[in-house]
């Protein structure tokens, strides 16, 4: 899938330096509105950094985000979240002293009106709202992702693949427009990977959410994605379809230096596990 | 053993007190908490007043340091800001106590918010540093702010008076003081219902993810140094109108940190924890003091055995840090597990 006329994200000659190092340099993509987008790299290439500069973390030094047609390259990351950007985290960024439940609920924050009073008194609109959350989260989320056993279990407790579901489940409670995920099957099995994968597609399919997502497991990027994008020294070496992507000569460079560059090809067709 | 508690629709599930058993013990402390003051001493009665005010300020202190995860040492001295509300405004306006009550909540909230600033730049150990120096502005301004504050005299209050009724005893100020500590603890529970209490939890657990979420530090953090100092001024001005007199003296730095191991020894970031610590901090030295008076030639031995009650109380609070870090509800959780899960597995 090619970039729609209106893309729904776009990045433009992002630059982000530190110092003198320039993590993003230039950097230019757009997000196809429904569409999975997927953003590859050797390491250190500056993924994250891309993903903290749309999150709104890194103010970049140069170049422009804009979400929905609207500039929001100078607006603090919670307004984003409110627009209808979410993320996951490369490290998970649970909150360890809730319950899974609480964790979820908490996406649901800047959509919620509880002003202090009615928290204080938790009494008619406070009372409403919490119970009407607790059901779009149950019957919506909760069931959506196979995590109701766990619901009340605090989040320190759960193995590390229920933990990134979770994380999940917290970034849908956002009502997002965008999802972003940070490397969504890192450090996963097989089992799970597959069960991630199949969660990523269902969210683009029933609740129209479009992905952007970071990720190292070249057999998902490759079977899941419309349009790749590879970063290497903070540019963008390629773009296009998994396909394209997958013959460009300077992507299988940059993965490999020198050596043999079949083995590395059936590496990005995903034939081998990476 | 727990059976019976399958829930009907998700209002039941999210409610306060979710069993029946929780209900019926609930109502057992409100029975016994009505009839105590018709049983218990003079004394002891006004140590249970001490304890609902300590619990109000522990609570408060609580949200902000167990909950929001902002570490203050400022306490004492926004109760001091509250009492003095208090004491002014009875002496200048001669305002009804309840009016006094949130007027001094609502100063201390304002002055909290100010001291709060800095924790938008400044985390943990510097926070607290942060919060010594405001405290110790705040007891030069009321040594010193003389035609205000009287200087290091103080001002005297008059009794609070409720349908005509001077609130001068023990017996009286407890029926002041029961419901209003009712109140602040219920609604510091409710807060961790709803969006307000779970953004807090989330800048305590990580601040950055939370910002990502939507939830906007500046705000927040604020809200919990309102929030929090809003109960520190009304503990004050209960206080104020407990004691009768305010001094600068009143509130030392040492209150701020006696607070801080309250919920430490409590369990901090629940609401329990405040109760408990404020409880402990309080009676435990009380209780040593009853036990110490137990033993043989205990008249002769007091000038030696002073010390050592405080030595072991010392003992104990470092024996909590050690082995239940966690703190007292902690083990009353555990205590609650054992009986729901008897006879099966303890």
């Amino acid at each position: 899938m090619s970039a729609a006329a209106n893309p729904i994200l776009e990045i433009d000659q992002i630059t982000l330096a530190f110092g003198g190092v320039k993590a993003l340099n230039g950097v230019s993509f757009e997000v196809a509105p429904g569409s999975i987008t997927s953003v590859i790299g050797p390491n250190g290439a500056g993924k994250t950094s891309m993903f903290n500069t749309i999150s709104g973390f890194y103010r970049p030094t140069s170049g422009h985000i804009r979400f929905l047609g609207e500039d929001i390259t100078q607006r603090p990351a919670p307004q984003r979240a409110k627009l209808g950007l979410a993320r996951s985290f490369q490290n998970i960024a649970l909150f360890r002293g809730m319950t899974v439940l609480d964790n979820i609920k908490l996406g649901r924050h800047c959509h919620l009106h509880t002003g202090v009073f009615d928290a204080l008194f938790y009494y008619g609109r406070a009372r409403r709202e919490e119970v009407r959350l607790r059901a779009d989260i149950e019957e919506r989320i909760i069931d959506f992702l196979e995590i109701d056993h766990i619901r009340n279990a605090p989040v320190a407790a759960l193995s590390y693949g229920l933990q990134k579901r979770v994380e999940m489940a917290r970034a849908l409670a956002m009502q997002p427009k965008v999802l972003m995920l940070d490397e969504p099957v890192a450090g996963m099995n097989r089992e799970e990977t597959e069960d991630m994968a199949r969660f990523i597609l269902d969210v683009r399919e029933e609740w129209g959410i479009t992905i952007l997502m970071v990720e190292h497991d070249m057999g998902m990027v490759m079977d899941l994605s419309d349009h790749v994008v590879v970063l290497n020294f903070g540019e963008v070496i390629a773009d296009g379809t998994p396909a394209a992507v997958q013959g460009n000569p300077e992507v299988i460079r940059a993965y490999l230096g020198s050596g043999d560059v079949e083995e590395l090809r059936r590496k990005l067709r995903g034939e081998v596990a990476t | 053993m727990r059976i019976g508690a399958a829930k009907q629709s998700y209002a039941a599930d999210e409610a306060l007190f979710d069993s029946r058993t929780q209900r019926i013990w609930l109502g057992v402390l409100t029975v016994a908490l009505v009839v105590l003051p018709f049983v218990a001493s003079q004394y002891w009665l006004y140590l249970t007043c001490l304890v609902g005010i300590n619990i109000i300020a522990a609570t408060g202190l609580n949200i902000l340091t167990g909950y929001t995860g902002q570490v203050s040492l400022g306490q004492a001295a926004f109760m001091g800001v509250g009492a003095y509300t208090v004491a002014v405004l009875d002496r200048t306006l001669g305002t009804p106590f309840f009016i006094n009550l949130i007027a001094a909540g609502g100063i201390a909230m304002l002055v909290g918010m100010v001291v709060g600033i800095p924790s938008l730049r400044v985390k943990g150990l510097y926070l607290a540093i942060a919060t010594i120096a405001a405290s110790f502005i705040l007891h030069f301004i009321f040594a010193n702010w003389k035609s205000v504050t009287g200087g290091t005299a103080g001002l005297t209050v008059k009794p609070a008076t409720l349908f005509g009724l001077a609130l001068d005893s023990e017996f009286r100020f407890y029926w002041l003081m029961l419901p209003l500590t009712a109140v602040m603890v219920f609604g510091a529970a409710n807060l961790f219902r709803t969006r307000i209490g779970r953004a807090f939890i989330a800048i305590r657990d990580r601040d950055i993810s939370a910002e990502v979420l939507g939830i906007s530090l500046l705000r927040y953090k604020l809200l919990s140094f309102a929030i929090s100092s809003f109960y520190a001024g009304v503990a004050g001005g209960l206080w104020a109108y407990f004691f009768r007199s305010v001094t600068p003296e009143s509130f030392p730095l040492l209150m701020s940190i006696f607070f801080l191991a309250a919920i430490i020894v409590g369990g901090m970031g629940t609401i329990l924890g405040g109760i408990l610590g404020a409880i402990f901090m309080t009676l435990v030295p009380e209780a040593l003091k009853m036990v110490f008076g137990w033993l043989p030639n205990a008249a002769e031995m007091a000038v030696h055995l002073a010390p050592v009650r405080i030595i072991v109380f010392g003992i104990l609070i470092v024996g909590f840090l050690v082995f239940e870090p966690h703190g007292l509800s902690e083990i009353w959780r555990r205590v609650r597990r054992f009986f729901h899960l008897w006879p099966f597995r303890t």
